[in-house]
């Protein structure tokens, strides 16, 4: 027993020491959530263990997307470690920008990712980016609202099912809407969900020709539902909310159901922030019976810029980061209810964190979207509700907005995706496609 | 009867200014006012106005996980050093063209204030790619000289604009009198035109305070100014509204504060030389 701790002291500060033989102060770009604010403030522990100091850039998402892409791209060097998404992710593997991670830690156990967290954020088998929390999509609804309606949420529902849930939920009167959704233009707030939506729908963006496919019935049974049931029981001005606007209408019980990023699970049901945390239910995104749920997949994760030059230093960071130590070392300190979630496999089998009462739904969604796969006919890409390649953030911001004009009456949903059509043809063939 | 008339119409003036002014300043007082709510008052509908429970717990917050400090000092230098290397390059340029005009006089003038016409994020990349070479990427010296750059064609059209407004005759007696062009730039046109002067500055410094691209864009961990300040609390994911209300308002504080103190001399010199 003697022996051992004699061991891993000499071990501890021998880690110690070879991290102050050559303490670094790395330069970390991040965007501003909870969990990552919460990092901020555990850095210290990161610091007594290698003798590194680290700086914060904080900026907001899609500010800092800018931000790290212009750097990126000029090898600026201005950041030895960059939050990125799933999007960027592979595409900035490809072109060589980011340090592969194919050498952690035997302790840092990369096996234990989820699977499809690793899927989403390697390029040709390495991984390039670790996931710090991952997150899909889940119904988030309002138990009593719900036994009000005389109706039983499945755990798996349809999207005829969430339709009649959201009429009789509706009670204008007394300003309940029976759902809300984004509708806000952006490829990550409406964009993402329609995305996602469609999926299940049977559509999807590009056929295998890398053909844009908006004159299909399918992107038309889509949109036609979604405005159909947002008009019915949705909030006014749908078609301007996004994640934010629909979190406060929750919160305030406003919504019968809200379908969004498993993350809000935590915002929903801590009592300091909701109205209505006690009467919260969780179940998976709605399908259509076609084999694809209509939940999306995200990761923030941490990459390492190539040419960087503190390599050595941001590797140690990214593992202490997104290890099973960091997630105990907040569960210690926050609770298990806010730890990172989505990321490691081994968080799941954890007793204590099964006690969450959204930790199963998360990873019942998680596990069931498959980026590699994601519609129902084939596709040539990879992304739930995106497709990974450097032209379709530009294509889905414009597609969305037509969209958004055909939620707030603008113009009709026949002619959003006549203009969606040719926006995304042009724009493919003028990238080459 | 008149007099009754009269004061008639400036009480309505007066209200009408007041109207005008509150609608102009609302947006301000609520961000101060949120500041001072939780993030479940701050969402709350219908929204609070006065009777919500007060509290510094969003100042708390931001003091502990931001250095503010820094980002106000490095704001101070970029904005103070932009604006007086500013006025350094524009009062000769103004006073040439104001005083010793050429055919192409006009011609430059349309042509500098043509180049506030093109989008910042078209020369993006340029600039950032001449910063990594020159090493400038994230330091005051590098944003003092872009500010400088983008807020030169105001500074000189405003200078010019007051310089022309002060007659020739007066220089031309200085010049009489043995002045060098120094001595009257510096002893005869510039105390002349000091109001003008005056509020050139205070305009560039609020532009070069507020400027929230260039700022964001060639900064990282060390010179970011308080534009950066604001945007680390800005999110689309989770609900930061009163603790982005409380940055807000302690990164607006200081120019309110300037601006207050000197808008006597700012209202004088944007109406120099309005009325003959």
């Amino acid at each position: 027993m003697y022996l051992r701790n004699a061991l891993c002291a000499v071990s501890a500060l021998s880690l110690f020491a070879a991290g102050a033989a050559t303490a670094e102060n790395i330069v970390i770009a991040t965007v501003n959530n909870g969990d990552m604010i919460r990092m901020q403030g555990l850095t210290d522990d990161f610091t007594a263990k290698t003798g590194h100091t680290v700086e914060w850039v904080t900026l907001e998402e899609n500010v800092l997307r800018q931000r790290v892409t212009t750097d990126i791209t000029t090898k600026g060097g201005q950041f030895d470690i960059m939050t990125i998404g799933m999007y960027e992710t592979p595409i900035w593997g490809k072109n060589g920008w980011l340090v592969p991670l194919n050498d952690l830690s035997a302790d840092y156990d990369v096996a234990d990712i989820l699977p499809a967290m690793a899927g989403g954020l390697s390029y040709e088998g390495t991984l390039y980016a670790a996931p710090f929390y991952g997150e899909s999509s889940m119904v988030m609804y309002r138990t009593d609202l719900m036994e009000k309606a005389g109706l039983s949420m499945p755990e798996a529902p349809t999207w005829d099912f969430i339709r009649q849930a959201a009429a009789a939920m509706t009670d204008r009167a007394n300003d309940i809407n029976g759902i809300c959704l984004r509708g806000k233009a952006g490829w990550g707030e409406g964009g993402a969900f329609i995305t996602a939506m469609s999926n299940s729908f049977g559509a999807r963006w590009f056929d295998m020709d890398w053909k844009p496919t908006f004159d299909s019935e399918a992107w038309l049974n889509t949109l036609t539902f979604f405005k159909g049931m947002m008009d019915e029981s949705g909030p006014a001005g749908y078609a301007t909310n996004g994640f934010n606007e629909n979190l406060s209408l929750f919160q305030q019980g406003k919504c019968g159901m809200w379908i969004d990023a498993t993350v809000a699970a935590s915002f929903v049901t801590n009592p300091n922030d909701s109205t209505v945390a006690d009467s919260v239910g969780f179940a998976l995104a709605p399908d259509n019976g076609l084999g694809k749920r209509s939940n999306w997949l995200w990761a923030w994760a941490l990459a390492i810029p190539a040419g960087t030059q503190k390599e050595a230093a941001a590797k140690q960071f990214v593992e202490w980061a997104t290890s099973k130590g960091y997630i105990e070392l907040v569960a210690s300190k926050e609770g298990w209810a806010n730890v990172p979630p989505g990321a490691r496999t081994s968080l799941y089998e954890n007793p204590d964190y099964q006690a969450v009462p959204f930790a199963k739904m998360t990873l019942d969604s998680i596990l069931s979207a498959n980026p590699n796969s994601p519609t129902v006919d084939e596709v040539p890409y990879v992304g739930v509700q995106f497709a990974a390649i450097p032209e379709f953030a530009g294509i889905a911001t414009d597609v969305s907005q037509e969209f958004s004009a055909a939620y707030a009456g603008q113009q009709t949903v026949e002619e959003a995706l006549a203009k969606a059509q040719a926006i995304a043809t042009d724009a493919m063939e003028a990238a080459g496609y | 009867m008149a007099r009754a008339v009269t004061q008639r119409r400036k009480t309505f003036n007066t209200a009408l200014a007041w109207a005008v002014g509150l609608v102009i300043f609302f947006p301000i007082l609520w961000t101060i006012l949120t500041s001072f709510k939780t993030e479940g008052d701050a969402i709350a509908y219908p929204p609070k106005f006065l009777f919500f429970d007060w509290t510094l717990e969003n100042y708390s917050i931001v003091q502990d996980r931001s250095d503010y400090m820094r980002y106000l000092w490095n704001s101070v230098i970029i904005a103070g050093g932009s604006t007086l290397l500013g006025i350094i390059v524009a009062v000769p340029a103004a006073w040439s063209m104001a005083f010793v005009p050429s055919k192409r006089t006009k011609d430059i003038l349309m042509w500098m204030l043509s180049t506030k016409m093109l989008p910042a994020v078209g020369v993006l990349y340029p600039i950032y790619l001449m910063f990594i070479k020159l090493g400038l990427l994230d330091t005051r010296t590098g944003l003092v000289i872009v500010l400088m750059l983008i807020n030169l064609p105001i500074i000189v059209w405003m200078l010019y604009t007051y310089f022309k407004e002060i007659p020739g005759e007066i220089l031309e007696a200085a010049r009489m009198d043995g002045a060098t062009l120094r001595e009257e730039i510096l002893y005869i046109l510039t105390p002349m035109a000091i109001p003008g002067i005056a509020s050139t500055v205070l305009l560039n410094v609020i532009l070069a305070w507020n400027e929230a691209f260039w700022t964001l864009n060639l900064t990282a961990a060390k010179a970011g100014p308080l534009t950066a300040f604001i945007a680390s609390y800005s999110s689309p994911e989770g609900l930061f509204y009163a603790k982005l209300s409380a940055a807000s308002t302690m990164a607006i504080a200081p120019i309110l504060i300037l601006g207050w103190f000197s808008q006597k001399q700012l209202v004088r010199g944007l109406t120099f030389g309005a009325v003959k």
